[in-house]
């Protein structure tokens, strides 16, 4: 129905020009005029994704709505557009995620909505660019144009320290970036290619790889954020606002984890091979180390950034698990790589949604109360019954409850790991029960006990809209937990041939 | 010698131009002071026209004129094309400028139209002397209009200091053309070419000789650390109307003399100025971009800016093959095209008694002016090389370039001093975006200065989102 149509370009366009249009109908008149119109922008954006979805062959791990033309015929750069099953759901993700952030900031933001609105709509189109991007160049741009209304974002509706964490986010990304374009001209030195696909296949001796490898890793593990360079991530998210950390949490992370799937591994996966305990090291100290430090902060922001970098340790744990996987003695039939990989990918999609809810979920009492301390809260659920329901549920997902999105990716993830080695396995389910002691925690402290103040007293109840965005989240997140088929059928095909193109060596 | 072999017709647009300035100087003698605008719509008039004869002139191949003093290629004609209209750019948004300080006057325009003939004729040189001969016209107009304003203690200063560090830059490249000369007996670029690739034991120590008086005089003349001194004084002193002349299109020109000097003459010592060349850009990047960052003072901050640049531009032409020439090209262009914004900004905030000119001054101008303040973040964005701004582009093809040579820690070094770069640039964007205004008055300017800026920032932004065109005309000059 839609493979005559360049939906690819349509899906990438129509937010950006949407954006543009909503920021040249200014602020004069009435806001309600902007909002409505960038909030029919993304729905359309949506629907129009679920074309992808519709029309998507589960059979072939080749790009699929491909659009191929030349943009800058001096260095061979193309206008290249497709997706397989790794894109497909991330960017189907992106534009829902898109709707509800819109919906979140409807009456909140005040100062400049126009400005506030088509940020997220060029963001979204950006981002789903980047998504389906198969020239490395053509990536680049949208990577790094991506941050631009982010940097604004944040900067201008942003909390107290607003300006400190937007540069610090900026100058973290732009650093590890501008290494792995160094490397993308490399290879077009050696292949004569921008085109992503023919670097997967580009010959590469040991050291270029290592090399290689370290500019990506430089890049994309910034962004994930992987320990030790994930300190931007708690600034960056406590000073955003709301729709600003539900997009850097739901979104802008997981293109660390599919900048991995799509370049360091297929690209150098003798690097990444030899390297991968340095990765499997650096998640595993993600996901128990940071777990701890979650344990102990007193901003609910700050808890659920924590959160997100441990939860990101297991996207980078499932992929590069798979190698040991491999090699491990008892584990002859070599099962198990497939059931990694795809942990990873049902874990970004998981918590793409769970730390967006978490981060509206904080937005609406922050939206009330102007505060985020955990201590300035007690006893909500003395006053906002409905809301303290929604929170106890995303609160479980996030803490990995079987039966939520949040319990397959980590459970996938686990069962693999124990085909590579007790402890890392061991070491990942911990996680398990951090996650449930941070996050239980702080939804005792702000949820249960004694009304704490007059403040949490004259607290009101969910709105329509608030609880709208609540239950769409809560409605994904049970169906993920409790049929992620469909998401697992789209991935099977791209995930054999991921795993086979990785297991050649280039040498 | 007849008039025929003259062959003046290929220099009709300078001809043209030449005439035009001692018009302009003539007639504006007889203007009172409230006709002052007829001299300016005149100015623009020739350039215009200028314009129509540079593209009307464009032949594919190469023509020597004037006794071979004088050659018209494809990247003398491109050249052209650019000096003419970022000069243009530049006389628009210095008009309203220039009335409100008082200096709307004849002068400006007669020295700023000798110093673009200045421009066109470095561009199209083909011998030593007319090559000093139109650098020489460019840099005493700019020694002039730095002065202008008279009765500025920092401008004359400023004056001061380029007039002393121009005429000893001038006095070495003088001095290395005599050697030269000396060496291969002739003045004509393409007979030193031949010379050099002759040249044998002693003598080609003497062409080395020459050839670093040559490189130090023209990293005097575009800024290369460690002969920028000059840069920042001037930038800052001079009135902001005479740095956006200094700081845009003169860059093309000087692109053009390192061509012709650097290349075409002694591109057989390719491997010697190369390394000079290594050493002239690493210390540029380092320097321009690392200091860039203490600087409170916009227009300073700019001309720190350009030091920057000025080493990606070098970075482009030390690769030494046709890629390199054409991304520095590019780069010089795109460059000359960003830093027009800026300047442009900078007089468009200005206003009578008040430059404008220190950053903290652009506080809030997303409150004042959301349109401008977006237009200043596209060119923040492209000098510091952020895509899809044609910033980043320039320094793709560059770092291309380079990686092409197997130099890639320079490529390294590039990108690792630009990520130092973005942090001045961000805070630029910063102040507009996320302080509050301090200076509330709103931002008035005429209907012409606001067309001309939104096409400059938006040309900026189309250039990222399209560069293909610009490229491969780059590339085709050197092809």
């Amino acid at each position: 129905m839609f493979t005559d149509l360049p939906l690819l370009s349509i899906i990438v366009w129509l937010p950006i020009l949407g954006g543009v249009a909503v920021l040249l109908s200014g602020d004069k008149g009435d806001a309600n005029g902007v909002r409505v119109l960038s909030l029919v922008i993304a729905i359309t954006t949506f629907v129009l994704s679920l074309g992808l979805y519709a029309d998507f062959d589960t059979s072939t791990a080749a790009m699929q709505f491909v659009e191929h033309r030349p943009w800058i015929p001096a260095f061979d750069i193309n206008y290249h557009f497709g997706v397989d099953g790794f894109s497909m759901p991330l960017i189907i993700l992106t534009s829902f995620t898109t709707i509800l952030v819109i919906l979140a900031g409807w009456e909140v933001i005040k100062k400049k909505p126009s400005q506030y609105l088509a940020a997220f709509l060029i963001m979204e189109g950006l981002m789903i660019a980047v998504f389906s991007a198969l020239d490395a160049i053509f990536f680049y741009v949208f990577w790094e144009a991506m941050l631009v209304p982010m940097f604004i974002l944040i900067g201008v509706w942003g909390g107290e320290r607003r300006v400190y964490a937007t540069i610090k986010f900026f100058i973290y990304t732009f650093i590890g970036s501008v290494f792995m374009l160094v490397a993308l001209i490399y290879m077009y030195y050696k292949g004569g290619s921008f085109s992503i696909l023919e670097m997967h296949a580009l010959k590469l001796t040991m050291n270029e790889q290592v090399w290689i490898f370290l500019a990506f890793l430089a890049a994309f593990a910034v962004k994930v954020p992987m320990w030790p360079v994930h300190t931007w991530l708690p600034d960056a998210h406590v000073e955003a606002p709301t729709g600003g950390s539900v997009i850097l949490a739901a979104i802008m992370l997981k293109i660390g984890g599919y900048g991995f799937i799509r370049f360091s591994m297929p690209i150098t996966p003798d690097a990444a091979h030899s390297l991968d305990w340095l990765i499997i090291l650096m998640s595993l100290v993600a996901v128990v180390y940071i777990g701890f430090v979650a344990l102990v902060q007193r901003d609910m922001k700050k808890l659920v950034a924590y959160s997100s970098i441990a939860h990101m340790g297991f996207v980078t744990l499932g992929l590069f698990i798979v190698f040991q996987i491999w090699e491990n003695p008892a584990n002859a039939s070599g099962g198990g790589a497939a059931l990694a990989v795809e942990g990873a990918m049902i874990q970004m999609i998981s918590h793409g949604f769970i730390s967006g809810a978490m981060f509206l979920m904080i937005g609406v009492l922050y939206d009330r109360m102007h505060t985020r301390e955990i201590n300035a809260y007690g006893g909500v659920v003395h006053t906002m019954p409905v809301f303290a329901a929604f929170a106890v549920f995303f609160a479980m997902s996030n803490a990995g409850l079987p039966g939520t999105s949040g319990f397959v990716g980590e459970f996938m993830v686990i069962l693999a790991s124990f085909q590579a080695n007790f402890w890392y396995a061991f070491l990942g389910a911990l996680t398990l029960i951090l996650g449930a002691a941070y996050t239980l925690w702080m939804v005792k402290r702000v949820f249960y006990g004694e009304i704490a103040n007059d403040g949490v007293r004259a607290l009101k109840d969910l709105n329509t809209r608030e609880f709208v965005i609540m239950a769409t989240l809560a409605i994904a997140v049970l169906v993920l937990g409790l049929w992620p088929a469909p998401v697992v059928d789209v991935l099977h095909a791209s995930v054999e041939n991921f795993l086979q193109h990785i297991s050649v060596s280039k040498l | 010698m007849t008039l025929e072999s003259l062959n003046i017709a290929i220099a009709l647009p300078e001809i043209f131009l030449l005439t035009m300035a001692c018009l302009v100087l003539v007639v504006d003698v007889y203007l009172p002071q409230e006709k002052r605008n007829f001299t300016y719509v005149l100015t623009q008039l020739s350039l215009i026209l200028t314009l129509v004869f540079i593209l009307s002139n464009q032949g594919e191949t190469r023509a020597l004129a004037f006794n071979d003093l004088f050659v018209q290629d494809a990247m003398a004609a491109t050249l052209k094309l650019f000096i003419v209209i970022i000069s243009f750019g530049v006389f628009v948004y210095s008009r309203e400028y220039l009335q409100a300080r008082n200096i709307f006057k004849g002068e400006f325009y007669v020295l700023g139209l000798f110093s673009i003939v200045g421009m066109m004729l470095m561009v199209s040189a083909n011998n030593l002397l007319m090559l000093y001969l139109g650098l020489e016209l460019l840099s005493l107009c700019l020694y002039a209009l730095v002065a202008f304003n008279r009765d500025d203690g920092n401008a004359s200063e400023a004056a001061m200091k380029y007039f002393v560090l121009g005429a000893i830059a001038s006095g070495m490249l003088l001095y290395g053309m005599s050697i030269l000369y000396g060496l291969s007996g002739s003045l004509q670029l393409s007979e030193i070419a031949q010379a050099v690739s002759r040249a044998e034991g002693a003598q080609n120590i003497g062409m080395i000789f020459a050839l670093v008086f040559i490189v130090v005089a023209l990293a005097f003349k575009l800024g290369a650390v460690p002969f920028h001194m000059w840069m920042p004084d001037v930038y800052q002193g001079s009135p902001t109307a005479v740095t956006a002349l200094i700081g845009t299109a003169p860059k093309l020109a000087g692109f053009a003399m390192i061509m012709r000097l650097m290349v075409e003459a002694l591109g057989g010592l390719q491997a010697d100025w190369q390394q000079m060349v290594i050493v002239l850009s690493v210390l540029s990047l380092a320097v321009g971009n690392v200091i860039a960052i203490a600087q409170t003072n916009l227009k300073r901050m700019l001309a720190y800016s350009t030091i920057s640049h000025v080493g990606f531009i070098l970075l482009g032409i030390l690769a030494g093959t046709a890629e390199g020439y054409s991304s520095a090209m590019f780069y010089t262009i795109s460059y000359a095209l960003m830093s027009l914004g800026g300047f442009g900004i900078i007089m468009l905030m200005a206003r009578q008694g008040f430059e404008a000119d220190n950053i903290d001054d652009l506080k809030g101008l997303n409150q004042r002016s959301p349109w401008f303040a977006f237009i200043m973040m596209i060119l923040m964005l492209s000098m510091a090389g952020v895509p899809p701004t044609v910033g980043f582009w320039a320094k793709l093809a560059v770092l291309t370039a380079v990686v092409d040579i197997d130099l890639v820690w320079m490529a390294i070094i590039a990108v690792f001093f630009s990520i130092i770069g973005i942090f001045y640039y961000l805070r630029v964007i910063k102040v507009m975006y996320f302080d509050d205004a301090v200076d509330t008055q709103p931002l008035e300017c005429g209907r012409d200065m606001q067309i001309a800026l939104s096409t400059n920032g938006l040309a900026i932004l189309a250039l990222g989102l399209y560069p293909a065109a610009l490229m491969s005309l780059c590339v085709s000059v050197f092809s």
